[in-house]
Order: structure tokens, then C-alpha cells, then sequence
């Protein structure tokens, strides 16, 4: 058994089923192994994208998704999609080649320091060095990358281990690891604190993130808001934690959110953020917000507590269990008069947009879509204006909402669609991007028709680099610098070229019926509605 | 305000590199460090000396803490430690100046390990208050070249250790 062989028996003990990824020589001798295992390929087009889709899989089946690309430039090019992985925490395992060993250092063709590169975005990474490691490395790795704070972990092995003979191959049943212990059960002592502060509140509001979908939280975090009636309103990375139509949940916070759950964290007293960075698009200045509250920050990395605000009571713990254990402490929280006074704020500060008929509104169109999406549906946004409509006006039901939040990463979308799609094939996946996204992930077309990955996707045409428009017609007043996109491709041609089925959308007047025609089968379609230039997100 | 981080991590290729890369990511100070092998050659001990206000102080900790090659983090201020720095310094030196080169290392309590018939190589090892004191007092003869270690420190005996 070569170490290529075990490399791929420690992916089947770990139940995967899809490695995304591009070969190179440096990575040969597994893509060589893999054909006799039944872990199935799928060649992306470029390999940020298989950590995108990796990611995409992730977030949709619970399980850990992998990519394997090749050394030197294969390597770098994951970066990007390792960083926007870190940034969401995001768990990855990342397969890169490296060369032979004895050349490490040496500067040979396609070779690339990438442990060292890719030490800032990876929770961890390891250098094989000795092919009877593998069993071990792997098992770690999947350890460290699943549990705690999650994030991407790198293995970098050169190509002579991948084609040493193991000694024996034995799959580690457990790991011992001194240094890492993450703590999953908050400390009660502090879980008491949190609940005699809880009992004094007269307007507590918890503000969720991303950790809450991570830890699977959501329904806990639902029984604990309505008993106690505690209303909610979520970061980006939280969005999906509640149905958005849920009368205790308020939208999301921050200066692309909505100004009532924007509101609400200003007045309420007490606020529990779990799971959540406090990073600056979400709270913007975080001790003014915070200078006439009691803070309870919950998260399962220590080091996020206290890191861009405080003082706070700390609670580091999984948030299910923290969320558990507060069901299981009997208290009241009288705080009645401070939902209706939210609801109010809800139906009287709700966007006003005055949108042209000439073209389609994206938020009437991203609502409408909602509404007629399958209730477990999965929508991917990308980055750019599209993220931040689909942020305000996509409405989840019992689905689930991914986009790029930390690293607001451009083509995240189609790639993550795909692996989501691939995480489960009966579910509805709907990619929506911008002119701009869409062109940085486009390629990844022929990924879908090579492999059948039914994704649909909405491109929301605007010609220009909508997002950075917007902040040039702010800042520096109209004098629009490099983001106008002219010459980009005709969607109706690319998707012909691509076997895909093609829909246009022009204005609202049709959008029922295009929607209905464009959601009818379960296969891939490209979406293309036309977005008035100059329309805004706020 | 000034803190000493003793931390002990895996003794494995590219760990100094992580940690040292851990402060320069997140712009932390390092003023000093110093690394070296524990009485157990799997483990090492990297000291580092830096400064911030309490919330950096407290930061540095727990990112310390968070990667995973790190065993234990042990933080303390100057007051409970004890602290020692290695210098050694060349210098040229001439008829005129060699007595008072040598009683200044006498007063310093240095020794003057190495010479030839124009330098002195001299060694101390000392708080690095004073060994910062001590190059100054060669501002006035020919320093060649100095070499310092970077703090080292433990925490002092406490009985309940």
C-alpha cells in the first residue's frame, strides 16, 4: 500500500464522497489511487473553486469536504478559497502535492512554501514528511478541522510519500492531542451569572452568528427565544438561525441590515451575542453600541470574547450546549412590553424603495422567489449589491442561506451551489450573483454539465461592479473608477454553449411566470434579470 | 504595560515561525524573544516579552493559547519573575582605556572572556535594565559588535508550586 492508497483509505474511513479538485503531477499518485475507490472526483475549473464547493458541501450535508490540488500554483490558487473558509469557519480538509522532499527548498518547478503561505487562514496545517503518518495525520485533521471553532486544515504531501510504501496501514480509532482541548460545555458558574442577569433585563435581545448554524444550534436557540420571549436578530453569517418570518426574529444587524434590528440592538439592556465575531460590519463601534448594556458574549473560541468589545461576561462553551443547559435553568424573563414595542419598529421602519418599472426590483423579484422556492431550499448568494438584497429581502423557511461573509469573497456562489447540490441531490439550489460574480465563477459551468449538477442560477445584470458603484456615487461623488463591465459575455450564447437552458427577465411584469418556469424541473438554468444601473442597496 | 509569556510549545520545525507570525498578524509587540529546548527535548520554551494595553495583553494570550502547537501559555509581569539576559559584547581598546574597562566590568560584574592585542570580548549576564546600562557605558569606547540572548525569565519559587 503506497501512501497515495492510505491517503484515500483515511478519506473512505471518513465517510467522504466527493473530493473536488484539479490534478497536477505533484498530486498524481492519489488521483491514481482514488479510481479504484469509490470516493467520486469532481475536476473544477479552477481550484479556489473547490474549496468553495468543499465549502458548499460542508454547509449543507455536515460533513467535512475535501479538495485536493496540486503543488506551486495549484496550491496557491486554493488559497483564496481556504481564507474565505477560515473566515466563516468554515471546516475544510485541503490535499495539496507538494515536490519530492529531498527537493523541498530548492526552488524546483512548481514548487510553493504553501504551509508557510497558508498559515494565517488554516487552523492548521501539517508537511507529511513520513508516509507512516498518514493514518494519524488524517484522522487529526479531521478531528481538529470538525470540532471547536471549525476551520480548513492543510496537508501538504510531497509526491515521493505519496508513492512510499506504508509499513502498516491502521486507522486511529481516537485522537491524543495535548494540545488541543477545545471546551464545548459552558462553565455553569457562568451559566448562572448569565441567567440572574437575564432575570433582571427588561429588554434582552440576542444577536446570533454563524456559530449558532455551525454548533446546529437552531432549534435550541428557537425553544430557549420562545420561552422566555426573547427577541432575535442575527449577523450575516446567522441568517437562517430562525425563519425569517418568525415574529420573535428582526433581521439582520449591521450597516447593510435592516434599521429596526439595527434599533433594537441600540436599546435593548442586555444583549447575548453567540457565535458572532462582533467584526465591524456588524457592529460598527462596538463600545458606543455597547457603553448602555450588559454584554454576554457566548462563542466557542475564547479569543473571540473580548476581542473587539468589552468588558463582557464571558460564556465559552458549543452554543447547543450553553443553549441546553439555559432551557434547563428555571428563571423568567419579564420583558413582554419589549417584543411589541420591536414589532412596531418592524412595520414602521421597513426599507422604502421606490423601484422602476422598467426594470426588475431585485428585492420584489428575491421575495417572490422566496416565497416560491421549496421550503428546504437552499440559496447561495454571492458577493457584491446581489448579497446585500438577498441578505434583506431572501426570506427562509425551513432552507438555509450561504454566502461569504467573513472574507466577502467574489464567486463564491456557483462553486458553494455545487457542493451543496452534491450534498444533497433532492434539494433545491438556487445560486443568485451579479454580472460581476458570475464571470469570476462562470467557468465552473462546465463543471456542472461534465458532472450533472443540476444548480440553478440567477445572474442580477447591472453592467457595473454594482457594489463599489454604489460606494464611489457616495464617496466620491459619481466619479465611477473601473467598474463598468462592459464587454462582458451574452448570457443567452454562454449558456447555449454550455447545453443550459436560458430565461431573461426584463421587468416585474413577467416575474411570476418566469420564476415558476425557471423553478418547474430539477435542472440547471441561468436566470438573467435585468437590474436598473443605478439602483442602490440603501 | 510590560508582560512576560513563557510558552511552551511542540518542539517540531515551523513553530517559531507560527508564533512569530501569530504577532506580526495580529501587530502585536515583540520586544524580546528567546527560544530554546526544555529538560524535555520533545518540548521547547519560547519567552517573549511584550507590551500593550490590558486588552492586547490579554489577546496575545489567548491567541497563544488558540494554536495548536502550543502547550501551556504562563504569563506574569517583571515583579514575580526573574529575569536574565546573556550579553556579549566586542570592543577595541587601547593603553589608555583598558583599566577602566576593566573596572567597569568589575563594578558590572562582568567577565571579560576572550582578548587579543587591540579587543576585548566581554560576557554578562544580568536584568536587562542593567545590561542595557552597560552598553551605554561603552557609548565612549569602540564597540565592535553585541550580541544579545533576549530575555529569559520564570516565574519565582512559590511554595503552593
Amino acid at each position: 500500500m503506497t501512501g497515495a492508497d492510505a491517503i484515500i483509505r483515511c478519506l473512505e474511513e471518513e465517510g467522504v464522497k466527493y473530493v473536488f479538485g484539479y490534478p497536477g503531477v505533484a498530486i498524481c499518485p492519489f488521483y491514481n489511487s482514488i479510481l479504484s475507490s469509490p470516493v467520486e472526483t469532481v475536476l473544477i475549473r479552477t481550484e479556489q473553486n473547490a474549496a468553495h464547493a468543499a465549502s458548499g458541501f460542508f454547509r449543507v450535508s455536515g460533513k467535512v469536504g475535501v479538495c485536493a490540488v496540486t503543488s506551486g500554483p495549484g496550491a496557491t490558487n486554493v488559497l483564496t478559497g481556504i481564507a474565505t473558509a477560515f473566515a466563516d469557519s468554515i471546516p475544510l480538509i485541503c490535499i495539496t502535492g507538494q515536490v519530492n522532499s529531498e527537493l523541498i527548498g530548492s526552488d524546483v518547478f512548481q514548487e510553493a512554501d504553501i504551509t508557510g503561505a497558508a498559515e494565517s487562514f488554516v487552523k492548521y496545517s501539517y508537511l507529511v514528511k513520513n508516509v507512516n503518518d498518514i493514518p494519524r495525520i488524517f484522522k487529526e485533521a479531521f478531528h481538529i478541522a470538525n470540532t471547536g471553532r471549525r476551520g480548513p486544515v492543510l496537508i501538504d504531501v510531497p509526491c515521493d510519500i505519496q508513492n512510499a510504501e506504508i509499513k502498516k496501514f491502521v486507522y486511529p480509532e481516537t485522537v491524543s492531542m495535548r494540545t488541543y482541548k477545545p471546551t464545548v460545555r459552558g462553565n455553569i458558574v457562568q451559566i448562572k451569572k448569565v441567567v440572574a442577569e437575564l432575570e433582571k433585563a427588561h429588554r434582552p435581545l440576542i444577536c446570533a452568528g454563524g456559530g449558532v448554524l455551525l454548533s446546529g444550534a437552531e432549534a435550541e436557540l428557537l425553544a430557549f427565544a420562545e420561552k422566555k420571549q426573547i427577541p432575535v436578530v442575527s449577523t450575516m453569517m446567522g441568517i437562517g438561525v430562525m425563519p425569517t418570518r418568525h415574529p420573535l426574529y428582526f433581521g439582520m444587524v449591521g450597516n447593510n441590515g435592516k434599521a429596526y434590528a439595527n434599533r433594537a440592538m441600540n436599546e435593548s439592556d442586555l444583549l447575548l451575542m453567540v457565535g458572532a465575531r462582533v467584526a465591524d460590519r456588524a457592529v460598527n463601534q462596538p463600545d458606543l453600541v455597547m457603553n448602555n448594556k450588559v454584554l454576554i458574549h457566548m462563542d466557542v473560541d475564547p479569543a473571540e470574547i473580548g476581542k473587539n468589545v468589552g468588558p463582557t461576561i464571558p460564556l465559552v462553551g458549543d452554543a447547543k450546549h450553553i443553549f441546553e443547559d439555559l432551557l434547563a435553568q428555571d428563571f423568567t424573563c419579564e420583558c413582554g412590553g419589549w417584543v411589541s414595542v420591536l414589532t412596531k419598529y418592524r412595520q414602521t421602519m421597513a426599507p422604502r424603495r421606490s423601484p422602476d418599472p422598467a426594470y426588475v426590483d431585485p428585492a420584489g423579484f428575491i421575495t417572490m422567489l422566496s416565497d416560491k422556492m421549496e421550503e428546504n431550499g437552499v440559496y447561495v448568494a454571492d458577493v457584491g449589491q446581489n448579497q446585500i438584497w438577498s441578505c434583506g429581502y431572501h426570506v427562509v423557511k425551513k432552507g438555509k442561506f450561504l454566502t461569504s461573509g467573513g472574507m466577502g469573497t467574489m464567486g463564491y456562489s456557483i462553486p458553494a451551489a455545487m457542493g451543496a447540490k452534491l450534498a444533497d441531490k433532492n434539494r433545491q439550489v438556487i445560486a443568485v450573483c451579479g454580472d460581476g460574480s458570475f464571470q469570476m465563477s462562470m467557468m465552473e459551468l462546465a463543471t456542472m454539465r461534465q458532472h450533472n449538477i443540476p444548480v440553478k442560477i440567477i445572474v442580477l445584470k447591472n453592467n457595473y461592479l454594482g457594489m463599489v458603484r454604489e460606494f464611489q456615487h457616495f464617496t466620491y461623488k459619481d466619479n465611477y473608477s473601473v467598474v463598468d463591465l462592459s464587454g462582458s459575455p451574452d448570457l443567452e450564447k454562454l449558456s447555449s454553449a454550455y447545453d443550459m437552458k436560458f430565461l431573461r427577465l426584463e421587468n416585474m411584469e413577467k416575474a411570476d411566470e418566469i420564476l415558476d418556469e425557471f423553478l418547474k424541473k430539477d435542472e440547471s438554468v441561468l436566470l438573467e434579470c435585468i437590474i436598473n444601473p443605478m439602483d442602490l442597496v440603501r | 504595560m510590560k508582560k512576560i509569556y513563557s510558552v511552551l510549545v511542540e518542539n517540531r520545525s515551523g513553530v517559531l515561525c507560527k508564533v512569530a507570525g501569530l504577532f506580526s498578524r495580529r501587530c502585536f509587540n515583540i520586544d524580546s524573544l528567546a527560544v530554546g529546548e526544555t529538560d524535555d527535548s520533545a518540548v521547547s520554551c519560547m519567552t517573549i516579552v511584550s507590551s500593550g494595553d490590558k486588552r492586547t495583553i490579554e489577546q496575545i494570550e489567548k491567541q497563544l493559547n488558540k494554536k495548536l502547537d502550543v502547550i501551556k501559555v504562563k504569563t506574569f509581569d517583571e515583579t514575580s519573575s526573574i529575569s536574565r539576559e546573556l550579553l556579549l559584547m566586542k570592543v577595541k581598546y587601547n593603553k589608555s582605556n583598558r583599566r577602566e574597562i576593566m573596572e567597569i566590568c568589575e563594578i558590572m560584574e562582568a567577565k571579560i572572556v576572550d582578548m587579543s592585542k587591540s579587543m576585548m570580548l566581554i560576557q554578562m549576564c544580568d536584568i536587562p535594565e542593567r545590561i542595557q546600562l552597560f552598553i551605554g557605558m561603552f557609548k565612549s569606547v569602540s564597540i565592535v559588535e553585541v550580541a544579545r540572548t533576549g530575555t529569559l525569565a520564570l516565574q519565582k519559587c512559590r511554595e503552593t508550586e
